[in-house]
């Protein structure tokens, strides 16, 4: 259990909160998640730590209200407690030297790559952080990307702010026209990063990506968050979540991101 | 001597037709007098075979002649002597053939019903007894960390806490009781019995922190820096599957998913709690163990209108315990025996629609002794299914292994150890239970914690 010490809604439906939980603060590392549960009826549900602050003792994650669970989440408020909280798991993303380093985030991803670029910018990588949302009122974190980063590339797809489109069709657009990094990583919804996969692909960057399938335990017991990378079956609770993109079987993902449409939809009737 | 009665005193159950539609427990078990008849049918042999076959070697026929003296209170206490979740043990252990195989009586009629006897007394004891906790022990100063509130873990810490030790268990999940709380369905195993026996051990001094991942949040180097010695009882995990096409299409889930989801997360209650699962109309289960049988009963609880169990081998190799495929028999579970998924087939959403078959024979035996199935050429068949579950088997629960470089362990990612001590190949370090064995049952897990216990009290006191 957990005390929430602070919870802000920071774009409609995105909400930030901070809880206290000084053992996982001082263990974690960027990429890594957690396992919640918000009360005793929801299920574990995990979210990538954005950020973190060891002397503090507390982890910031961001979050977006789509279900049952993350509605409960939404409603907690500062001071409560959340009934289950355990992390940080799986591996952190790979943090060397690489030169120029492509960072793509989406929805929960914009937070989610904002260690990856602080701790990437502090081992000397050239930064470029691509954020992206439907609208700008929509962004978030403007400010703490731009201090981590050499450069954030914004794209929108109503146009409000930056370029017009979504982050893969500009990121393209700067493949195109001669940009070559030596890595591209993306954190956000499934579609955005099969999208930029296909767009690296074409020009052969290395590109990593943070898989978000269906996880229960987290702990390599249950088998859901199966993958299938370079023809081998994965565990991305264990061995991931973060995969060379252009090894992952997206077909097979495709499918079962919507498994439970329908009985997620009941859930939400009646909450 | 009365004249004993050949079979069993039957134990009164939920009719099959009306527990398929709940979840409660299926066995009543037995009432005073039963169980003082069905104790007064053991022999009190001079030199009872039963005990040779209890992993635990509990003194069988002493707690039974307790019950047949209508003394419950010493019953349950000799019975505690040597097993610390008799209320898990007795409904849950393979007793055919551990105890009851051995018993004379079931030379010519029914053994007697040790397992039944043994949920008597833990029943009667939660229900009308006195738990007595035992005065707490002079402390020796050292602190031992227990990784894992499965049996192994459970067992293991209760030794330890009893010779005086200070313990911390670290379980992973938000609930303790590992398999017993996520895996073993409710009406078979209700979870308040599992509970009852863990905050008995924290009335005894035990601290348990869930949510707390071991190689995650702590490694077990860390632990060793914090604890004199660490006990690894973290469990199976990495379901099998059985690498057929088709074997990733919605629908399909690996045993441990499934009834994760049913038991751990309650999804039988949905939408009340929001896990959701899918509840097939045609679910087919493929195995034939306690797990399968377990998978194949949930399915009829959550509404399956046919639950098919298919099996490689037939009847008489099923690993299940009797009682399990008895029950899943009397529910109605149709067995698809001599066969096995050649491979899943979906409709254009991916959903699972059809799952096609091998029928099989059997040809010689294999390592194991059991006779080994063998496809039979053109002999492929389908059936209709919309949920499919694999429970086939698991790995050793690699996390720990894959955290901790220098702990060896074997060829299925099993950690080694010393079957008299419980050691690894690191110092300080003591494992048991599935994360050593593979997946076995209930009480190897607690005769290892046990071994592991007295293996780690030598180590701190004795300093072997
Ligand atoms: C490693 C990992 C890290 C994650 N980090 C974060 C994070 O930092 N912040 C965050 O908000 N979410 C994150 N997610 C996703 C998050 O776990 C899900 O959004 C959450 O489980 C939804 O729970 P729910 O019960 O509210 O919604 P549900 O009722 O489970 O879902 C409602 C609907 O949304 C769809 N859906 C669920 N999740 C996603 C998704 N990720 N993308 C697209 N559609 C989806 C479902 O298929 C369903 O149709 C992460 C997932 C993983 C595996
Ligand atoms: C569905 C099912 C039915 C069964 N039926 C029977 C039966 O009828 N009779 C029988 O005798 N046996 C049965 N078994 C087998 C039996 O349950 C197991 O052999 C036994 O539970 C093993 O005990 P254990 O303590 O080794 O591991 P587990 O019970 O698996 O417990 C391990 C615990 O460790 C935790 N853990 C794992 N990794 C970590 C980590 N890194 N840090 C912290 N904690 C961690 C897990 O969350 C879990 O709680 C069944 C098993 C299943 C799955
Ligand atoms: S072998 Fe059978 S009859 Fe003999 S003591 Fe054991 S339970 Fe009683
Ligand atoms: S979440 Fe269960 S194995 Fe990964």
């Amino acid at each position: 259990m957990v005390k929430i010490i602070e919870k802000t809604q920071i774009a409609p439906n995105i909400h930030s909160c901070t809880v206290i939980a000084p053992d996982i603060a001082k263990k974690a590392l960027p990429g890594q998640f957690v396992i919640l549960i918000p009360d005793e009826y929801c299920e574990r549900t995990p979210i990538t730590i954005a950020d973190w602050d060891v002397d503090k003792g507390t982890v910031t994650f961001i979050f977006l209200e789509i279900g049952a669970t993350t509605q409960r989440l939404a409603e907690l408020k500062t001071g409560d407690d959340i009934y289950s909280f355990t992390g940080p798991l799986g591996k952190p993303f790979e943090i060397d030297n690489y030169g120029t380093v492509g960072l793509v985030g989406g929805c929960y991803g914009i937070g989610g790559i904002y260690p990856v670029a602080k701790a990437l910018k502090e081992k000397g990588n050239k930064v470029i952080c691509y954020s992206e949302a439907r609208a700008k009122f929509l962004l978030y974190w403007n400010d703490k990307l731009e201090e981590v980063s050499d450069e954030v590339r914004y794209s929108t797809v109503d146009g409000s702010l930056g370029t017009k489109g979504h982050s893969f069709d500009l990121l393209e657009e700067n493949l195109k026209s001669g940009m070559k990094p030596d890595r591209i990583i993306a954190v956000g919804c499934t579609y955005m990063i099969y999208r930029v996969a296909e767009v690296t692909q074409a020009y052969g960057v290395k590109t990593i990506v943070s898989m978000n399938p269906v996880m229960i335990d987290g702990t390599g017991m249950c088998g859901a968050c199966r993958l299938e990378v370079g023809g081998e079956t994965k565990f991305a609770c264990v061995d991931g979540p973060h995969f060379d993109a252009h090894k992952i079987n997206w077909d097979i993902i495709q499918s079962r991101r919507k498994a439970y449409l329908e009985e997620e939809i009941i859930s939400n009737e009646r909450y | 001597m009365a004249k004993i009665s050949p079979k069993k005193t039957p134990m009164r159950e939920q009719p099959p037709k009306e527990r398929i539609k709940n979840y409660d427990e299926v066995p009543y078990g037995y009432s005073p007098a039963e169980a003082v008849l069905e104790a007064q049918r053991c022999l009190q042999c001079k030199k009872p075979m039963c005990i040779e076959g209890c992993p635990v070697e509990i003194d069988i026929p002493g707690f039974i002649g307790f019950i047949a003296q209508e003394d419950f209170k010493e019953g349950i206490k000799r019975l505690k002597e040597k097993n610390i979740l008799p209320a898990v043990c007795g409904r849950v252990c393979p007793q055919e053939e551990q105890c009851e195989i051995k018993c004379v009586v079931g030379k010519k009629n029914e053994p007697i019903a040790i397992g039944r006897l043994e949920r008597f007394l833990a029943d009667w004891e939660r229900i009308e007894g006195e738990i007595e906790i035992p005065p707490k022990p002079k402390q020796t100063g050292k602190k031992v960390a227990v990784v894992g509130a499965g049996p192994a873990g459970i067992t293991a810490a209760a030794d330890l806490a009893k010779l005086g030790h200070k313990i911390d268990i670290f379980e992973a999940l938000h609930q303790p009781g590992g398999v017993l709380v996520y895996g073993i369905p409710e009406f078979r195993l209700p979870k308040a019995i599992v509970f009852r026996e863990i905050d008995y051990l924290k009335e005894f001094g035990v601290n348990l922190y869930t949510d707390s991942v071991i190689g995650r949040i702590k490694s077990v180097d860390e632990l060793l820096g914090e604890y004199d010695a660490v006990f690894l009882g973290t469990g199976a995990g990495l379901p099998w599957f059985l690498n057929v096409p088709g074997e990733n299409l919605n629908g399909i889930y690996s045993a441990n998913e499934y009834l994760t989801r049913a038991n751990l997360m309650k999804a039988y209650l949905f939408p009340k709690y929001k896990t959701p699962i899918i509840k097939g109309k045609r679910v087919a289960t493929v195995g034939g163990g306690n797990v399968a049988m377990d998978c194949a009963r949930t399915a009829l609880r959550l509404g399956a209108e046919e639950s098919i169990l298919i099996y490689r081998r037939s009847r008489p190799e099923m690993p299940a315990r009797n009682e399990e495929i008895h029950h899943a028999e009397q529910e109605g579970v149709i067995f698809k025996l001599l066969s096995t998924p050649a491979a899943f087939h979906g409709n254009k959403n991916n959903w699972l629609r059809e799952v096609e078959c091998i029928s099989m024979k059997l040809g010689e035996p294999d390592d194991s002794g059991r006779r080994r199935p063998v496809p039979i050429e053109g002999e492929n068949f389908t059936m209709p299914v919309d949920v499919a579950v694999i429970a086939i088997g698991n790995n050793p629960n690699p996390l720990i292994p894959s955290t901790t470089p220098d702990i060896e362990v074997g060829k299925w990612g099993n950690i080694i150890t010393d079957p008299e001590t419980g050691k690894t190949s690191k110092k300080g370090v003591f494992a048991g239970g599935d994360v050593a064995t593979g997946a076995a049952t209930v009480i190897l897990a607690m005769g290892a914690g046990k071994v592991a216990a007295r293996g780690i009290h030598d180590y701190l006191i004795n300093e072997i």
